[in-house]
């Protein structure tokens, strides 16, 4: 069929070509938009980078692993104050601690956003070991108080506003280069694309390894996963832990672009927004997820609201509604069900060869 | 004197009132193939269940390899060399045939998640040779043609045959089979057998059968049990059981039923 493979080292050297172009690509759509877009137009374009990493995150628990969490606002709220906090702390206004200077100021958030995701992570750890061993019902059950427990315990902590909330976190730090000062919106934007893309290809890549198809045997049989060895419990666990490192990391990315925390941002309705994501996108498909992302943040704005503004009527809920009903309906798999993009265009391509025939 | 693989002594499951099995002793030795038959309800599923640890027993003991298996998770017990197939095919439905076949060499995999995600040249090593190992595995009932379908899709026949290179795959030294001929007409049963026969010569393993099919088991197993209503009734050589009076009257009824 194909020539001889590639050596290994060749591979590896290629498997940078991917991520380094997504961030490229990525980039040059902010510089756009950095120079066209008015600052809500902006906001939107960080919130969806947000949701596309909140929907990735928690397709590995929920589409991967075949396991039920209703939680994760809460565990995108610790990262978010968690982040937001050590942010406010060195480069808020009247900050008393230093953290980077400058030239790294800018290196701050992301060493942030890494703290934010690793305490989410922990998060996810002291929750995980005791309730994976729960299923379907019962864990969603569990998560879900978890989210709510977070949310109660941050609208009780004073040190972080409590219900007041967390005002003035601010920008990720200035990068300089030469005299030109990227803008903050820029900052905040560079930011989300690099987590966003990171998001979307280290669990690309992990679900196509040997710890990947750990997870997916568990969402198939668990009891023909442990008679093959596999450990499912560690599998559940590593993937609820994973799930709330970049669930933290979508915390981060959203704490510095709204400038404000508030504990009300985090409540159950924000766990449904991603599962809604999830399930629309398809539950095992990453690219279904950021689609759906895309579109679950979009619609509302660029489409709902114009048509809420030429008609006068506020139909925007109504609409939202009536096209997920039909949906699941229609298609309960999703828009991609487990493939991805990139299979659509093995299938075209592979369509158009002789025979036209496709395996399985 | 060599340990035997298996011993299991006393082994007895209850369920609330029912004794599902009642004192089932086991000794399996290196190379041995050995049938476990019975009418249906016999307990048979139940002893393997309680063998690859997803029942506790209510009392007795089991060792692999000498290993007590007291306390250890199914796959810690898979760990020590035993593996299984299902009476009602466990296949990972929605992954291709290969995935399946993967995942039971999930427990040999060395590289870590680090690599996985970087891609390094020791992650595309170590997959290579095992997608090529998969596939050698797969070569043994021809399916390595249909390395890219989805499990579920495979006629049933081949489900079947799936399951048992899935179960090689976790480099067992003991499988068990549960009837693994289960809705297969005579002559791929015959082949069935045949393949049985042979992975055990190459793979040098020990095999544990359930089969409904007498006539089968007694065309390949050295030696066979029994059980009935969960109670060891017979254990011996085919030539033996075929002439046991109780095994009879298990399977065909005894003067008062007929």
């Amino acid at each position: 069929m194909t020539d001889a493979a590639p050596s290994p080292q060749t591979r590896f050297r290629r498997s940078f070509l991917a991520p380094t172009a997504t961030f490229a690509v990525l980039l040059a759509l902010g510089g756009i938009l950095d120079r066209t877009a008015n600052g809500y137009t902006q906001l939107i374009f960080l919130f969806m980078f947000v949701n596309m990493i909140l929907a990735l995150s928690l397709n590995l628990v929920n589409g991967f692993t075949g396991q039920f969490s209703l939680g994760h606002a809460g565990f995108m709220a610790v990262g978010a104050y968690v982040s937001g906090y050590l942010s406010v702390l060195t480069m808020g206004v009247g900050a008393r601690l230093m953290f980077l200077p400058q030239p790294f100021e800018f290196l701050n958030f992301p060493i942030f956003a890494v703290a934010g995701g690793l305490a989410a992570a922990a998060a996810g750890y002291l929750v995980g070991l005791p309730s994976l061993r729960l299923r379907g019902d019962y864990l969603a059950i569990v998560t879900l108080g978890f989210g709510e427990i977070i949310r109660v315990v941050l609208l009780n902590t004073k040190a972080v506003g409590g219900a007041r909330g967390m005002p003035g976190v601010p920008a990720p730090g200035e990068l300089v280069v030469g005299d030109y000062v990227f803008s903050p919106f820029f900052m905040n934007y560079l930011w989300a694309a690099f987590w966003l893309t990171t998001t979307f290809f280290v669990l690309w890549r992990l679900v196509r390894s040997t710890h990947g198809r750990g997870f997916q045997s568990v969402r198939e049989d668990e009891i023909a996963a442990e008679a093959m060895g596999v450990n499912t419990t560690k599998m559940k666990v590593q993937a609820f832990v994973i799930s709330s490192f970049f669930a933290g990391l979508a915390g981060a990315v959203f704490a510095s672009a709204t400038k404000y925390l508030n504990p009300s941002t985090f409540q159950f309705t924000k766990s449904v927004d991603a599962i809604i994501m999830v399930v629309l996108g398809g539950m095992g498909s990453l690219t279904g997820s950021v689609i759906a992302a895309i579109i679950v943040t979009m619609l509302p704005e660029f489409v709902l609201r114009p048509l809420q503004e030429y008609t006068g009527v506020d139909l925007r809920m109504v609409i939202y509604s009536l096209l997920l009903i039909i949906f699941m309906i229609s298609r309960p798999q999703g828009i991609f069900g487990k493939a991805e993009v990139t299979d659509l265009f093995k299938r075209l391509t592979k369509a158009r060869g002789k025979d036209g025939r496709t395996s399985a | 004197m060599a340990e035997p693989l298996l011993d299991a002594r006393g082994v007895t499951m209850r369920f609330g009132g029912l004794k599902a099995v009642d004192d089932f002793n086991l000794v399996l030795g290196a190379g041995e193939l050995v049938g476990l038959i019975g009418p249906n309800g016999a307990g048979k599923t139940t002893c393997f269940n309680m063998l690859t640890g997803v029942y506790k027993p209510t009392s007795g003991a089991i060792t692999i390899a000498g290993q007590p298996t007291a306390g250890l998770k199914p796959h810690q017990i898979s760990r020590l060399g035993m593996t299984r197939t299902f009476q009602n095919i466990r296949l990972f439905k929605e992954m291709t045939v290969l995935e399946n076949v993967l995942i039971a060499a999930h427990q040999h995999t060395e590289y870590g998640m680090a690599a996985a995600v970087l891609k390094t040249p020791a992650f595309f090593s170590e997959e290579d040779a095992l997608a090529a190992k998969a596939t050698d595995l797969l070569r043994i009932f021809s399916l390595d043609a249909k390395a890219g379908w989805e499990a579920g899709s495979l006629p049933y026949g081949e489900q079947r045959k799936l399951e048992i290179i899935r179960a090689l795959a976790t480099e067992p030294k003991l499988i068990l089979l549960d009837e693994p001929a289960a809705g297969m007409n005579h002559r791929e049963t015959e082949g069935l057998m045949e393949t049985i026969a042979k992975i055990r010569k190459d793979f040098s393993l020990t095999v544990l059968l359930i089969e409904h099919d007498m006539k089968l088991v007694m065309g390949i197993c050295e030696r066979i049990l029994v059980l009935d209503h969960g109670v060891t009734i017979a254990m011996g050589t085919p030539e033996q059981i075929k002439r046991d009076p109780k095994v009879i009257a298990a399977y065909l009824g005894t003067d008062a039923h007929a």
